[in-house]
């Protein structure tokens, strides 16, 4: 195989990652990487640097699509950036020191808990809205879009979500994802948000996380042009398709035949980490 | 009223992001893949070798190293420089936040933005010329 078919190979992997990934909401990244370092044989450090720089593209992307619309809350998100960004910061310096194996293993947990966490039904909260003292102090109180209207939001226990996104950091420097999954914890269940505003929000930061981990890997060399490039293009226009189609599509049988697929990677990346092969 | 400007000001500055954050993307995958392009009609035979972890040489590690090959009109500065335009893309709202909050007059969330800014920039310092 020369690097024209392999360059080919990886740019339909990450387009169907990125297909994939924005139907179910899981984000291109997640899948990408167990596909790079299992199916192409790519070595793990190289493949979350790739997969970090496809994250700050498709969520920029779809950010700027969002934030038009008035879903995303722009002081959240710049609030709690503070904890992901530094969060980060010391995923990305802790993956440079800890062995490839453990990354393997722990990226292998997170994906499971992803699929499952993507498999369940998602709770909205509305109304009954009892503004918090710090989210007030912090003027994270607001309202968004709905078919009845502008409606109302209070944001809850600023201090456990503020906790929560900074793990979600260290997740995403670690393992080069976007962590959706930990930031949905935090901001519809903890913070009690609407569905659409934590979703649009989550999106929104996930650009700003990445690039802070993105300037570690960048300068100790994990980032290659070569397998970066059609990691990048495939997984944006992927995930470009990907919301292109999500109307339609019947998602709920989806989610179901890519929760098992993404199971079996995800015991596949933990058998290879314990078994030292990656 | 006052709060009836603060809405509009907020709505003005989220046109703003947006347009900033699709440029940005657009942009840096323009340039990404054209430095593809450069680099697979170059080198597109040779075998790939990612098996293996070496690390990147140090000309794509660091600024002024992209900014060489660049101007040589080497593939993989090429696509270097784009990812580089993308890691700017956030960076540059978080600091277009931080003037809007400004203008704005909302002092706390222009500390907020300044720390956040303080981080990504800490983060990117290692990216040293």
């Amino acid at each position: 195989m020369n690097i024209l078919e392999f360059t080919f190979l990886v740019w339909v992997s990450s387009l169907l990652a990125g297909f994939v990934g924005s139907l179910t909401g899981l984000g291109g990244g997640i899948i990408i990487t167990p596909v790079l370092t299992l199916a192409l044989g790519v070595d793990i450090r190289y493949a979350v640097g790739a997969t970090l720089v496809s994250v700050i593209a498709t969520s920029s992307g779809a950010a700027a699509a969002y934030v038009r619309e008035g879903f995303s809350n722009i002081r959240i998100g710049m609030f709690l950036e503070i904890a992901t960004t530094l969060g980060a910061l010391g995923g990305a310096l802790l993956a440079t020191k800890i062995p490839t194996g453990a990354i393997s293993i722990i990226f292998g947990l997170v994906l499971l808990y992803s699929a499952y966490a993507s498999s369940r039904p998602r709770h909205g909260h509305l109304g009954d809205c009892r503004p918090n003292p710090l989210a007030t102090k912090l003027k994270m109180n607001s309202t968004y879009p709905t078919p009845n209207g502008l409606m109302g939001y209070c944001p809850q226990a600023v201090p456990s979500g503020f906790s929560l996104m900074f793990g979600a950091g260290v997740l995403s420097g670690l393992l080069g994802i976007g962590s959706g999954a930990v930031k949905v914890i935090a901001m519809d269940q903890v913070m009690r948000l609407p569905f659409k505003v934590s979703t649009t929000t989550s999106n929104f930061m996930i650009g700003v996380t990445a690039a802070a981990s993105a300037g570690v890997y960048l300068s100790r060399g994990y980032i290659d042009p070569g397998l970066a490039m059609p990691v990048m293009l495939g997984v944006v226009a992927g995930s470009l398709i990907g919301a292109r189609v999500l109307t339609q599509a019947k998602t709920k049988w989806l989610r179901l035949v890519f929760g098992l697929v993404i199971s079996v990677m995800a015991f596949e990346m933990i058998y290879h980490g314990l078994s030292g092969r990656l | 009223m006052g709060e009836q400007t603060r809405q509009w000001t907020d709505q003005v500055v989220e046109e703003w992001i947006g347009t900033l954050l699709r440029v940005g993307v657009t942009l840096a995958a323009a340039v990404v893949l054209f430095g593809g392009g450069v680099y697979l009609g170059r080198h597109g035979y040779a075998a790939p070798q990612y098996h293996v972890f070496v690390g990147e040489p140090t000309d794509l590690r660091t600024l002024s190293g992209i900014i060489k090959d660049v101007l040589a009109f080497r593939g993989r500065g090429l696509i270097q420089l784009g990812l580089l335009l993308l890691i700017a893309t956030p960076v540059a709202r978080v600091a277009f936040s931080a003037v809007a909050f400004a203008f704005e007059r909302d002092w706390l969330y222009v500390v907020v933005t300044l720390i956040v800014l303080a981080i990504l920039t800490y983060s990117l310092a290692g990216v040293h010329m």
